[in-house]
């Protein structure tokens, strides 16, 4: 790691950089949205939706393209009469798990997320939970929890969702050997790179949470030690220190030198030397960085601008800044997580302009006057800003693609670079 | 509660937001959480529209909700006045707004904005999408329409008075299935009868031209899902007649031919009538009658759509396709009642449902050649291996091609034929497939070479199950017999064997029950 800078100081937050903190409409996907990633990642789990037909149809509207096989998600549609108290709540969810299950005798795991009309009649899925998993044990667990849009943003529901799987992990002994656990739904691809790496510098055993599978979730304990792979997993990471494992703050591994400085955070906690660490890595580093090469001669001193989505904003902009050479013009995030984020903020230049919430209006009117090169933001903002002659990158493309790791350093710069080249070749 | 995997309708505030996209000069505010949001995507990459829809939302979330969301409500509606100056408003709210009762009307018109605002309640656990489209496009028509100038009713047709005949299309929508290339059809068939058309709506219009709907001689009612309501009130409030044939395939555009000309007092036989009912460019009755058609004969088809475009669908399919319909269903509860009349000149029990799994269930018993569906019917249709075409919403980025593919009007026939047919396996290729089923490319389980690279997983299998028995023999034979036809193969034996207290089926059984089913 010859050539990338000496990891900053972590813990220390830099309370410098000024924030602006909006609130007004917030354009985001609401929690839910996270299921159309997580019913792949965990490969027997299905997602049950206590909600409404808007929840249902945010959900197909979401997932609309990408789902070739039969969802592993559906939706429990509150009606008239269950608001009217004619039909027991309760009955109907027990009816309509057990018609579930029936029909797909695969499932080994089941949660049960809770929506904003589930929450706002205070519909206790705890219970319900508890209820049904007493039922249906040994066979299937059922746990809940909160994914709607009045609790949760987009990413965030992978955070409750995880933070629901926390307390059930199995537990480790505490004479057990430190062990490492890689916190966040990421792709297989990149799972197993990472698993080959972290063999390589010597750190093991490492688990990676959640599990591709429910009856395969990692054991924890107080020889656990954590490290975040997703910024957005605060509840989660809350969760894992009250059962003992101790967190390794760090960047987050997007890019070279965010992969480095993730790795290098988990070796020094596992009393690797770094000498040691950039004799093992040197190569790899260098690869990530020749893959990002090309796109850089595109993406250096083009100006980006970040609509608030995905809680990713805040290491995708010091990525960007500093492996790419792009000049920030604002970086929005729908929350800003100091804690996890210190590490990340600490590397972005001084003079950031960063925003913490949304009021869409006023900063589409921002947008419009900077006049970005590229615009980072969700899916209904898209196509009317490129209709208004800017260039954007949706901002989901980043939850469903492997960007993580050094192999995938290549292939998030060009993520970026796409549009802008597109751009620079249609000729109509 | 009711478990849905996929859902044939958004909720009735969808509805409301594709009339206020439709409009012009319109603007929407939702009280609503955040999440709700995704509604502008359906809009923006869905429908490809190159501006946002015309819709705040207020985005509360938890912690408003011990606080002011009302507060929030207004400001929000205040705001959206300040910033896009709208000439007509429409508040209401989402299912989750509707629970905190915040009555978003009232807080609206506390405002006193110097513009009409329409409040819109769409009772969000009891209807859907296309309710609260028909609900929102009847109360903004009712805030707006004004009656005309020369009193109606009793007024003259028009072709006493020596004036071109006027009228309305009412129903065209955002987000709508095929709507644009329909309206374009319509206009031009409109066009060639000699008639003016006064106001298209929602689509394009502003509450100022609502204000002229009343100018018109008669409505024409393109989608009576979103539109009926609307066209009823018109009648009443300004006596003015409205269509009833829609016109999609050839005998309905002819009727509607017939019908335009009868509210616009033109004789059946003058030069534009016969002009439009010529149809130049109509081919599907020409290519349906063709030799190469004659495999499409009594294949067997499985219907399911908005009630519109499935009624449509069936009429079409037997009379001018010559399929058999096998199975008829429509998620348009509204509609039930008509639905079902209709159903049964078909010989087939009408599946009134939005349930998925029903509808999947039906289509399997069913084993038809080809499914008319919706996007829903076509994930079913994939995972049974029969072939599919969509013919109704819900809508998907498909569904709005860069060419002009209209469903209505003669060219909508035309690009039926095309649609539907090119599925199916061409006749001669469908003689071949039968006669060299021992191919090892195209016996038992493999799918036309034109259905993409998905192999049907649920082609009934030819294993020796148990109570009716087969000699080994029999199943070999059984195996020959494309996949798509085997299930009806099997089940016609066996209740053949089963009648005649035959066990087990032997060749000859499976022969003799061949030749008793084929008269
Ligand atoms: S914001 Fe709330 S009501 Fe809307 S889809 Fe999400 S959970 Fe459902």
């Amino acid at each position: 790691m010859n050539h990338s800078p000496a990891p900053p100081p972590i813990g220390l937050a830099p309370d410098a950089l000024p924030v602006l903190r909006e609130r007004g409409q917030r354009e985001v996907f609401c929690g839910l949205t996270s299921i159309v990633w997580l019913h792949r990642k965990i490969q027997d789990a299905f997602f049950l939706v206590v909600g409404s037909r808007t929840c249902a149809h945010l959900l197909q509207s979401a997932a609309g393209v990408m789902i070739f096989a039969e969802p592993r998600f559906a939706t429990a549609i509150i009606e008239e009469r269950d608001l009217a108290g004619l039909a027991d709540a309760n009955d109907e969810l027990d009816r309509i798990v057990t018609r579930l299950l029936e029909r797909r005798r695969d499932i080994r795991l089941l949660f049960l997320v809770g929506s904003c009309p589930s929450e706002v009649i205070k519909l206790d899925l705890g219970r319900a939970a508890a209820r049904l998993s007493a039922r249906f044990a040994p066979e299937v667990s059922v746990l809940h929890y909160s994914g709607s849009g009045i609790e949760t943003t987009f990413t965030e529901g992978e955070d409750a969702a995880l933070a629901a799987l926390v307390p059930v992990l199995p537990r480790e002994a505490d004479d057990a050997a430190p062990s490492l656990m890689v916190v966040g739904a990421l792709s297989e691809i990149v799972e197993d790179q990472l698993a080959r790496l972290f063999a390589e510098i010597g750190i093991a055993p490492v688990h990676f949470m959640p599990a591709r599978r429910a009856r395969e979730m990692p054991p924890l304990g107080s020889k656990t030690r954590f490290i975040l792979a997703q910024p957005f997993l605060a509840e989660t990471a809350r969760g894992l220190m009250a059962r003992g494992a101790q967190p390794i703050a760090a960047p987050f591994p997007l890019g070279a030198e965010g992969t480095s400085l993730w790795l290098g955070a988990a070796a020094a906690a596992f009393g690797i030397a770094p000498a040691a660490l950039s004799a093992r890595l040197g190569a790899s580093e260098a690869r990530a960085r020749a893959a990002m090469a090309p796109h850089r001669a595109i993406l250096a001193g083009k100006h980006v601008f970040f609509f608030p989505d995905s809680q990713l904003e805040v290491p995708l902009a010091r990525f960007l800044a500093r492996e790419l050479g792009m000049e920030l013009i604002e970086v929005a995030t729908p929350y800003l997580h100091r804690q996890h984020l210190a590490a990340e903020l600490a590397l972005l230049p001084p003079d950031v302009m960063l925003v913490e919430g949304q009021d869409v209006e006023r900063q589409l009117d921002r947008c419009r006057a900077a006049k970005p090169d590229l615009v980072v933001c969700g899916l209904g903002l898209a196509n009317p800003l490129e209709a208004e002659q800017l260039t954007t990158k949706w901002s989901i493309e980043l939850l469903f693609t492997p960007i993580q790791g050094y192999d995938q350093a290549g292939d998030l710069a060009e993520l970026f670079a796409r549009p802008l080249r597109r751009r620079a070749r249609l000729r109509i | 509660m009711q478990l849905t995997l996929w859902t044939y309708e958004g909720p009735p505030h969808i509805g409301a937001m594709r009339i206020a996209t439709s409009l012009q000069n319109v603007h929407y505010v939702l009280h609503s959480p955040q999440g709700d949001t995704y509604a502008d995507l359906l809009f923006t990459m869905i429908e490809r529209r190159e501006a946002r829809p015309p819709i705040t939302y207020t985005t509360f979330q938890a912690r408003d909700l011990g606080a002011d969301t009302a507060a929030l409500f207004k400001n929000s509606v205040r705001d959206a006045y300040a910033r896009f100056k709208p000439d007509l408003m429409v508040v209401g709210a989402s299912c989750t707004a509707e629970l905190i009762q915040d009555d978003p009307g009232g807080l609206a018109h506390a405002l006193a904005l110097p513009i009409p605002v329409v409040p819109l309640e769409l009772p969000a656990y009891q209807k859907k999408e296309n309710w609260g489209a028909s609900e929102s496009f009847y109360q903004i028509v009712r805030a707006c329409a004004r009656p005309a100038a020369a009193a109606r009713p009793a007024r003259p047709p028009a072709s006493t008075e020596g004036r071109r005949p006027l009228c309305n299309i009412l129903g065209p929508t955002a987000l709508g299935f095929r709507h644009r290339d329909d309206l374009r059809e319509i206009k031009a068939l409109l066009g060639t009868l000699g008639i003016a058309i006064g106001v298209v709506a929602p689509l394009g219009a502003a509450p100022a031209d609502l204000a002229r709907l009343g100018e018109a001689d008669f409505n024409v009612v393109l989608y009576p899902e979103i539109a009926h309501l609307t066209a009823q009130w018109l009648q009443r409030q300004f006596g003015q007649p409205a269509t009833m044939t829609v016109p999609i395939g050839v005998g309905a555009t002819r009727r509607f031919i017939a019908e335009v000309a009868a509210l616009s007092g033109l004789a059946p036989d003058a030069p534009s009538v016969t002009a439009a009912l010529a149809g130049s460019t109509l081919r599907l009755p020409w290519y349906s009658r063709s030799v190469d058609s004659t495999y499409l004969t009594d294949k067997r088809v499985f219907i399911f759509g908005d009630a519109t475009h499935a009624l449509a669908a069936a009429r079409i399919a037997r009379d001018e396709l010559g399929l058999a319909v096998v199975g008829l269903g429509t998620y348009s509860r509204e509609f039930a009642r008509d639905f079902r009349a209709a159903a049964e000149t078909y010989g087939v029990k009408p599946l009134i449902t939005d349930d998925y799994l029903e509808v999947e269930r039906e289509i399997a018993a069913a084993e038809p050649a080809l499914v008319l569906g919706t996007q829903m019917e076509r994930h079913i249709a994939k995972r049974l291996g029969i072939p599919c075409a969509v013919i109704s919403a819900p809508i998907h980025v498909q569904d709005f091609p860069a060419h002009h593919a209209p469903y209505m009007g003669f060219e909508g026939a035309n690009a039926i034929f095309d649609a539907w047919i090119q599925p199916l396996m061409m006749g001669l290729e469908e003689h071949l497939l039968t006669m060299f089923r021992e191919d090892f490319e195209f016996h038992t389980a493999a799918p036309p070479s034109h259905l993409g690279r998905h192999v049907p997983q649920a082609s009934p299998p030819a294993a020796n199950t148990d109570p009716t028995r087969w000699v080994d023999e029999a199943l070999r034979e059984l195996a020959k017999i494309p996949f798509f036809v085997r299930g009806k193969a099997r089940r016609n034996t066996e209740k053949f064997a089963a009648e005649r207290g035959i066990s087990p089926i032997t060749l000859e059984t499976l022969y003799d029950a061949k030749a008793h089913f084929s008269h």
